[in-house]
């Protein structure tokens, strides 16, 4: 019987690993709801402050944005990565990375500069392990992408678009599909592209007009705040897609764990099962042949 | 048309307003404007403040935004608030904070290199200590 209560304690532990990967499951699956809430959310504004984007950088000429402005060489690409900041949810963070870093592999053999923004602390620990030179971080956002919080982060990244330092901005983040699918995904941040412009213009023949803005106080300041705001609120909008993921892909692990958990819970029954009766046939047989001999 | 236009308040992280709305008063930065339909298309911001929105056989309603920008279209006015309080220096100063961090964490590179070093190890030397004492089980 000495394999039989190791079998009971290896039971025991692997039914304790199986209560906290369920209440993980529990735990994500309504922080989920809410994250895809948030996400939700946050669509209107994206498409309402893309609509203003599209209708003035349509309408003032004289002055054109640096963001909206492409740049023919492009030495130094800045890149923003959007990770969680914990783990155990699936290959979320390990698939967004390992496309980053092929798309740095494939910029650095062609001679190209990279400096990385990381939101999230996956990320950050990520490309400081691949010798990555990080210019600036947020970590430990929780559970609602504040916006707040982003600001800083943003700003290294755009004020380095807008002073030559970058001469573009990618970046990767989990879009979400649906509870079971997430897809890491890279997009051209800076300089604007016209599709990004364009996407949701379907709304009339209207948006087509050109409006004549009366901007107060001055055209500049007005369109460089638009511009700003715009661009964060993709960046949060990516953000909050990626806190999305991150939940699904947790419950959708934190799932797969306990049922593996209960598989194992299972197979060591049986295998307890069987022992304890190879024992006790055992035990039997030897009373048998005892009685026998005597 | 006409008498009524469409009104759009959203923040980043909701959708504050939306319906067709009379008059309005927004507290723009070079003062408080009241748009009524067919208003001149403009852009400007707005301070935080109280924004008085009348709808049609509604009382006048009231609604707090912190800021933000707004956008004047002939039939279409749309609201977009801030959601954090913004300033220049505000601004600034958090992007130092995050570029502050990188740094840090690039210094320490060394010394969380040592730690997942020694961790290594450690694990390493229970597992051996693990290993004799199953040694010394089966053996005795």
């Amino acid at each position: 019987m000495a394999g039989s209560r190791e079998i009971r304690n290896k039971i025991k532990s692997v039914k304790n690993t199986q209560k906290i990967t369920r209440a993980m499951e529990m735990v994500a699956a309504s922080k989920m709801r809410k994250a895809q809430d948030r996400m939700k959310k946050a669509r209107p504004y994206g498409e309402k402050i893309r609509n203003v984007a599209a209708h003035m950088s349509r309408a003032n000429t004289e002055y054109r944005h640096p963001f909206l402005i492409a740049r023919d060489t492009v030495k130094r690409i800045g890149i923003i990565i959007v990770t969680s900041d914990k783990g155990l949810c699936g290959g979320l963070n390990t698939n967004v990375l390992r496309k980053a870093l092929n798309q740095m592999k494939a910029w650095q053999a062609e001679g190209e500069q990279i400096e990385v923004c990381c939101i999230g602390n996956k990320g950050l620990g990520f490309m400081s392990r691949v010798g990555a030179s990080v210019t600036s971080q947020v970590v430990g956002l929780g559970d609602t992408p504040d916006i707040s919080r982003l600001i800083g982060a943003v700003k290294v990244v755009l004020d380095g678009y807008t002073q030559d330092q970058f001469d573009r901005v990618y970046i990767f983040y989990n879009r979400f599909i649906n509870t079971m699918k997430q897809e890491p995904v890279m997009e051209q941040l800076l300089p604007l592209t016209d599709d990004r412009m364009q996407s949701s213009e379907q709304d009339s023949d209207k948006s087509k007009t050109t409006w004549d803005y009366i901007y107060e106080p001055e055209a500049k300041p007005v369109i460089d705040d638009i511009m700003v705001r715009y661009v964060e609120a993709l960046i949060y909008q990516a953000v909050a897609e990626n806190m999305a993921s991150e939940q699904s892909a947790r419950m959708v692990a934190m799932k797969a764990a306990s049922d593996n958990a209960g598989n194992v819970i299972g197979e060591l029954t049986l295998i307890y099962n069987k022992s304890r009766q190879a024992a006790i046939t055992k035990e039997l047989s030897e009373i048998v042949g005892g009685a026998a001999a005597v | 048309m006409g008498t009524i236009f469409h009104l759009d308040i959203v923040s980043a992280e909701e959708s504050i307003y939306s319906g067709p709305v009379e008059f309005l008063v927004a507290p723009a930065q070079m003062g408080e404007v009241g748009i009524y339909p067919r208003h001149t298309p403009m852009l400007t911001r707005i301070k935080s403040g109280m924004v008085r929105i009348k709808a049609q056989l509604k009382e006048e309603e009231l609604i707090y935004v912190s800021g933000g920008m707004l956008e004047v279209q002939p039939d279409v006015v749309t609201i977009l608030a801030d959601t954090a309080v913004r300033s220049h220096d505000l601004d600034e100063a958090k992007a130092l904070e995050a570029k502050r961090a990188a740094e840090e964490a690039m210094k320490n590179r060394e010394s969380e290199l040592d730690y997942a070093k020694a961790q290594a190890e450690l694990i390493e030397a229970m597992a051996q200590l693990a290993a004799i004492d199953k040694l010394r089980k089966r053996g005795h």
